[in-house]
Order: C-alpha cells, then sequence, then structure tokens
C-alpha cells in the first residue's frame, strides 16, 4: 500500500491549479512509462505536449481522462483528487462511482475521432448531454447546434461519420466533446491522422478555442509551428519525463538541454 | 441413487451406447466428408448439370431438419424398394446431413485458396485434375480445418438422433434405463457429461491437433 | 411417382398447415428467448467478475457440445423427479431457448469484440456509466456483424423445433407421425413436411440478408 500521507485531500489558494499531477507512475508490466511526474496546469492555460514516439505523451492524457489506472501519485482536476477519494480523512484509489461524479469535468479529443457511427453528427453531440448530463433534447440541440456552427459542420449536421471527410469528423468529435461543457480539454494528436490539406480546419478550431474561450487545454502534437503559435507553455517529454518546459519561443528558440536539441533539429530536418 | 452410484450400476448399458454412437459418429463422419467434397466440387464445376445437382443436394439437406431426413430414409425410402436397416439408415441421414454442410466449408475452403496457386499450376503444365488434387486441395484444406472443427461437434450431436429410429446408442440406452427406473436426472445427467466428455476431450482435440498436424505439414507453422 | 396419392395429401394438408403454425410459434418464442438470455451470456463474459466470467464460458460450452434432443428430454423428465411438473411447451421452450442463447452469445461477442476500442474510450471520454454504454454505443454496432449469424440461428432452430416433437409438441413431425400411424401411409406425410420446411427456410434466409442491408443502411453503416 503506497504511503499517500504527502499528498492534501484537496488543493485550496488562490492560483490553486486546474489540472496538477503530483508524483505520477504509470508502467505496463516492468516497463516504466511515466517516472514521477509532477505537471501543473493553470485554469485556462493552454499547454502543448511534444515529444518522441513513446515517450509517453498519450499516456498523460490517457491518465487524466480516467482511460487509464495510474501506478502511484495523485492527479487533481479543479483542487479536488480525481484519482483517489477521501475516506475517513485519507485518500483511497477512486471507484467508478466517484469517478463518474468528476468524469464530467474533462473533454477529449482522440486521434481517430471515435465519432459514434450509428449516429449523425448532431447525435453524436447530444447523445452526452441527453444522456450523461440529463438536459432535455431540445437544450441539448441548441447547445449542438450552436457548437457545430462554430466548428463550421452545421451544414453537415445530419450526415453520418462515414459520409464525413476525417477533417470534418475531427471538427465534429471536438464539438461533441465541448458539448459536455467541460473544464479542461484533451487533445491528444488530432491532426496525425489527417490529409495534409484538412489539417488547418482543425487547427482553426482550436486556435479559436483557444482565443475566445477560457478552456484549459492540454494539447499533445507534433506540429511545431502550431504548438509555438498558440501554447502558453510547452512540455519536451523524454523517456516518461518533462525533459525541459517553458514559454513556446523560449523551447523552440533556445532550448536548453541536449536532447530537446537534438528532437527540434530532428524534427526541422524531417521537414 | 448419486450419479455415481448409478454410473456404477448401469455402466454396461451406458458403454454398449456409447459404443454405438461413437460408431455411428464414424461411418457418418466418413460419409459425410465423402459427400462433402464430391458436392463442394461438383459445385465449382463449370458444367451446368453438375453444378446444379450439387446446389440442389446442398439447399435440400440444409434447408430441412435432420431428423425429417432420417424419418424420411428411414420410412419412406422402402417404400421406393430401398430397404435399408435402421443402423444403416442413421449413418447415412447423419452423414448426408452433414455432408450438405460441409460441402459450403469445402467450396469457400477452395475458393480461399489465392488464385496465383492455380496460375501457378497451370504454368507448370499440371492437368485440372493434377491441379486440384496436389496444389488447390491440400492448401483448401487448411484453410476449412477450423471450421470442421464445429461441424464435427455438431455431426457428434446429431447423431443422438438415430435414437428415435431406435438404434441403440447412449440417447436410445439412456431413455431406456429412464424408462424403467425413473431416475431422470441421473440417466439424463450422466449422457450430458458422457457426450460432454467425446466432445470437449475426444472430438475437439483431434481436430485441433489435425489443424497443427496440416499446418506443420504445410510449413505454416 | 409410385404410389404418391394427390387425394390423400390434399386430405392431410390442412393438419400439416396448422402444425406448420406450432412450429412457427416454437421457433419463434424459443429465438426470442434466445436473442434476450444470448445477450445476457455475452455480457456476463465481459464483466470483471472472474468467476461469473468463467462459469457462464463453461456453461455455454457444456450446452453447445451437448445434443439438444438429451435437452430436451432432461428439462422435461428432471422436473417432476424433484416434483416439478413442466408442460411439454414451456420445458421445449426452455431447452431450445438455452441452447441457442448459449450459440447467440457467441455471435453476440463476436460483434462486441468487433467494436474498435476507441468507441469504449471516446464512450468513457462521454462520462457514459457501463448500461449505457452498451446500450447506445456498443450493442448498436455489435449488432449489424452479427445478423448473419443471428439470422443463421433463426433458421436453425426452425429446423431444430422437430426434435420437440419426442415430448409431444405437436409440431410437423409430430403431426406428420401421427397421420402415418393413424393411415399406415408415411411417405406424404414426411415428404409434405419436408417440402414444407424447404419453403419456408430457404426464402426466410434470402429475406434475412435483405433484412441485413437494411438495418445497415439505417445505422448509417454502409
Ligand atoms: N496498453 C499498453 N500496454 C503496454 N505498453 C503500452 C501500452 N500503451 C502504451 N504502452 C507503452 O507506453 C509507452 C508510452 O506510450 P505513449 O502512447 O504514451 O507514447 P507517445 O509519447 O504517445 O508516443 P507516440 O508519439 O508514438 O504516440 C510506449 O513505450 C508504449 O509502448
Ligand atoms: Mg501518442
Amino acid at each position: 500500500m503506497q504511503d499517500m500521507s504527502g499528498f492534501p485531500l484537496e488543493l485550496t489558494g488562490e492560483n490553486k491549479p486546474m489540472v496538477s499531477f503530483r508524483k505520477v507512475r504509470k508502467s505496463y508490466g516492468s516497463l516504466t512509462v511515466l517516472d514521477d511526474l509532477d505537471l501543473d496546469v493553470s485554469a485556462g492555460e493552454m499547454v502543448s505536449i511534444i515529444g518522441p514516439s513513446g515517450s509517453g505523451k498519450t499516456t498523460v492524457l490517457r491518465m487524466l481522462m480516467t482511460l487509464e489506472e495510474i501506478n502511484g501519485g495523485v492527479i487533481y482536476v479543479d483542487g479536488k483528487p480525481l484519482t483517489h477519494m477521501e475516506k475517513n480523512g485519507v485518500l483511497v484509489p477512486a471507484n467508478e462511482r466517484y469517478l463518474h461524479s468528476r468524469r464530467s469535468d474533462i473533454g477529449m479529443c482522440f486521434q481517430h475521432f471515435n465519432l459514434f457511427p450509428h449516429m449523425t453528427a448532431l447525435e453524436n453531440c447530444m447523445e452526452g448531454p441527453v444522456q450523461v448530463l440529463g438536459l432535455s433534447k431540445a437544450e441539448a440541440r441548441d447547445r449542438s447546434e450552436e457548437l457545430l456552427e462554430m466548428v463550421g459542420m452545421i451544414a453537415k449536421k445530419d450526415q453520418h461519420p462515414s459520409r464525413l471527410s476525417g477533417g470534418q469528423q475531427q471538427r465534429v468529435a471536438i464539438a461533441r466533446a465541448l458539448a459536455m461543457r467541460p473544464k479542461v480539454m484533451l487533445f491528444d494528436e488530432v491532426t496525425s491522422a489527417l490529409d495534409p490539406e484538412v489539417i488547418g480546419e482543425v487547427t482553426n478550431v482550436i486556435r479559436q478555442l483557444v482565443s475566445e474561450h477560457n478552456l484549459t487545454m492540454l494539447m499533445v502534437t507534433h506540429q511545431m509551428g502550431f504548438a509555438l503559435d498558440i501554447s502558453d507553455r510547452v512540455c519536451f517529454f523524454y523517456g516518461g519525463k518533462i525533459e525541459e518546459q517553458g514559454r513556446p519561443a523560449d523551447l523552440f528558440g533556445n532550448p536548453q538541454r541536449e536532447r530537446t536539441q537534438q528532437f527540434l533539429s530532428a524534427v526541422k530536418e524531417a521537414v | 441413487m448419486n450419479i455415481f452410484e448409478f454410473a456404477v450400476q448401469y455402466w454396461p448399458r451406458l458403454a454398449a451406447g456409447t459404443g454405438m454412437t461413437v460408431a455411428q459418429f464414424f461411418l457418418a463422419a466418413i460419409l459425410g466428408v465423402a459427400i462433402a467434397l464430391v458436392m463442394g466440387l461438383m459445385k465449382l464445376s463449370s458444367s451446368k448439370l453438375l453444378r446444379g445437382t450439387a446446389v440442389t443436394y446442398i439447399e435440400i439437406f440444409r434447408g430441412t431438419s435432420l431428423l425429417v431426413q432420417l424419418y424420411w430414409i428411414f420410412f419412406v425410402l422402402p417404400l421406393f424398394g430401398f430397404s435399408i436397416d435402421k443402423f444403416t439408415a442413421g449413418y447415412v441421414a447423419v452423414g448426408m446431413n452433414i455432408g450438405g454442410y460441409g460441402a459450403e466449408l469445402v467450396r469457400g475452403g477452395i475458393l480461399s485458396v489465392p488464385k496465383g496457386q492455380w496460375e501457378a499450376a497451370l504454368a507448370i503444365n499440371m492437368s485440372p485434375a493434377q491441379r486440384m488434387r496436389r496444389i488447390i486441395l491440400p492448401q483448401a484444406l487448411v484453410n476449412m480445418l477450423p471450421p470442421w472443427g464445429n461441424l464435427m461437434i455438431e455431426l457428434l450431436k446429431g447423431t443422438a438422433l438415430v435414437s428415435l429410429i431406435s438404434v441403440a446408442d447412449l440417447m436410445f440406452e439412456t431413455k431406456q434405463i429412464n424408462g424403467s427406473t425413473f431416475l431422470s436426472a441421473q440417466a439424463f445427467g450422466a449422457a450430458l457429461i458422457i457426450y460432454y466428455i467425446l466432445a470437449r476431450f475426444m472430438v475437439t482435440p483431434f481436430m485441433r491437433w489435425l489443424e497443427a498436424f496440416m499446418a506443420r505439414k504445410m510449413g505454416r507453422a | 411417382m409410385f404410389d404418391w396419392k394427390w387425394e390423400f395429401a390434399w386430405e392431410i394438408l390442412p393438419r400439416l398447415v396448422s402444425a406448420t403454425g406450432n412450429t412457427l410459434l416454437a421457433a419463434g418464442a424459443g429465438y426470442g428467448i434466445a436473442l434476450v438470455l444470448g445477450l445476457a451470456l455475452a455480457v456476463a463474459q465481459r464483466t470483471q467478475y472472474r468467476v461469473l466470467t468463467f462459469a457462464v464460458r463453461e456453461i455455454v460450452e457444456f450446452v453447445r457440445s451437448t445434443p439438444l434432443l438429451l435437452q430436451i428430454f432432461f428439462v422435461f423428465y428432471v422436473g417432476p423427479q424433484f416434483g416439478i411438473r413442466l408442460s411439454p411447451w414451456t420445458s421445449g421452450m426452455i431447452a431450445i431457448g438455452v441452447h441457442y442463447a448459449c450459440y447467440l452469445s457467441e455471435v453476440y461477442r463476436g460483434g462486441i469484440d468487433s467494436v474498435p476500442k476507441g468507441q469504449w474510450e471516446a464512450a468513457t471520454a462521454l462520462n457514459m456509466t457501463t448500461v449505457q454504454k452498451y446500450r447506445r454505443v456498443i450493442i448498436p454496432q455489435a449488432i449489424p456483424p452479427a445478423l448473419s449469424g443471428m439470422g443463421n440461428y433463426l433458421v436453425g432452430i426452425f429446423k431444430d423445433t422437430p426434435m420437440l416433437s419426442v415430448i409431444g409438441v405437436a409440431e410437423l413431425i409430430h403431426t406428420a407421425n401421427a397421420i402415418g400411424s393413424e393411415h399406415y401411409r408415411f411417405l406424404e406425410p414426411f415428404t409434405m413436411v419436408g417440402i414444407i420446411f424447404l419453403a419456408i427456410s430457404l426464402p426466410a434466409a434470402g429475406l434475412i440478408r435483405l433484412f441485413e442491408g437494411r438495418v445497415r443502411l439505417k445505422l448509417g453503416l454502409k
């Protein structure tokens, strides 16, 4: 049993982070994927995560979405523990019921969209609000249509995903996640599965989110230019650790660590 | 009387019935495989007549019930002058029925062999019969063995129907014992267990072994 | 044909037609039980309760490897030994329903397994409960690939209903048998039963394929 005494039951204070990873460990069998990860993200901050393949970027987002259990440490969201819950004054691993009460704070967009193929674009967006949040159909429809409008997909709202291009599907997926009104949005390589000519339509939506909404966002990306443009902070992952992090201009313009330099020059060469 | 005491007392009859079931199973399996091969190949033939015959056979035997076929063969065929004893009627009906299902597996297996194999065999100037026998069928066999495993279980279960024309198989003996003792749970329970052992620990392992054996022979493992 | 008597065939036709009704009823009711119970057996094998998963797996294997005929006898005769008397129809429906539930559970399992992992994850990201995930996301996608298997077993259950005759359910074979022993003529009744089976199961197979296409279209899956 892990000693939980170092972890507070709640984060307090003026500047408490929206998301906080505290000594988070993740391993698959003998393979340690993340090692004592500490990462705080403030409310409204946009953090980009970059790094070589297999460095644990996706794993960070999946743990936050509760798609993976963690093997050590605690993740806090909006001041309250996410991976753990209080029981008689101590933190114990969260049960499914507790997770259910917290998960709606977080939304996620996937590399392969994962839209529900048997529902139209609009139905995809309405599904969570109606089934999970208990909104009326009319309310959910208004909310979903507004979001589909925002991502430029209102004209295709009655199409099934199989009739949409990758870029269009990804925009619907973003609207679907936003329809749950999450406090934190996660993007895992949302442009990696797209044809080059439609990447722009998705990045523009994210750009718009950053400028017009005060969402907290974590984004894994291989598009360095995009990360440079829109992030408040960039984290470079290497071997399950944050090797270096900082303002985008600093990290891209003047990387301090050798591995960061190597990675960035390798990426530049590839382009 | 618990099931063990029951087994001790009635084992000779259960064993005799099991022996009959196994005999029916083997004879029906041989007949079924032979029919499946012939009908499967005929359905792929370019001759309309052969193809039509195969389609008719397959549709009739897959479209009606095994029990209907069994009764027809046993009660109706003699009216046409083919007198047939119950032992033969039993495995013939089961075999012919399984042959209809097997024919589709044979056909599917043959179609699953890549076109390049036909062409390669043609390129070394093999006759159509040689092509089929030496090149296509062996590969088709490996591809279709897994579904044959399921079909063999169906065949084993199908043999239980022969009890209804009084072939003294396991099902028949069980019913007789039940009729004279009224120990239904023990009698039918014991039979269920015996069928299960035959299916799970004999037929299935044998088919798995055959799959592995054929795959090895074909250099696929 | 040799000794075929049209007059006799004509005379027994009404009885066979009404027996066909019973056969269809038995097939339909048995299939209804199998559809629902099969889904429960499939989902039970996907829970995290190891003991339950293992037990259900073994039961399904057992039922699938033993003859339906024997199971019908078992259900019908074992009850009375313990003071539970079941009518032929009830025991028949239990036996055939459970038997085909085990087959259908495998079909459902295949369908559920064919739903990509990302669909489960997207449903989790929307904070759905397990029941909501199955009902709203997984099952609708698991059904289309399962349809052809489900259709095959519908025809299968129809063809297995003659076994119910052994406990006295008055379906086709039972009726044909009765007619045969009353008139000492088996040619017409058994042949006609065969033809009735063909006349139903062949078009049914075609209809099922048609229906399959419809469902896929309706769910927007190409
Ligand atoms: N389910 C799993 N079982 C075993 N190992 C896993 C599993 N998922 C991820 N891993 C391993 O964890 C490590 C980190 O994976 P992760 O997907 O987080 O990498 P990533 O940084 O997102 O890489 P990429 O840029 O290729 O997407 C990798 O070594 C991967 O092989
Ligand atoms: Mg990744």
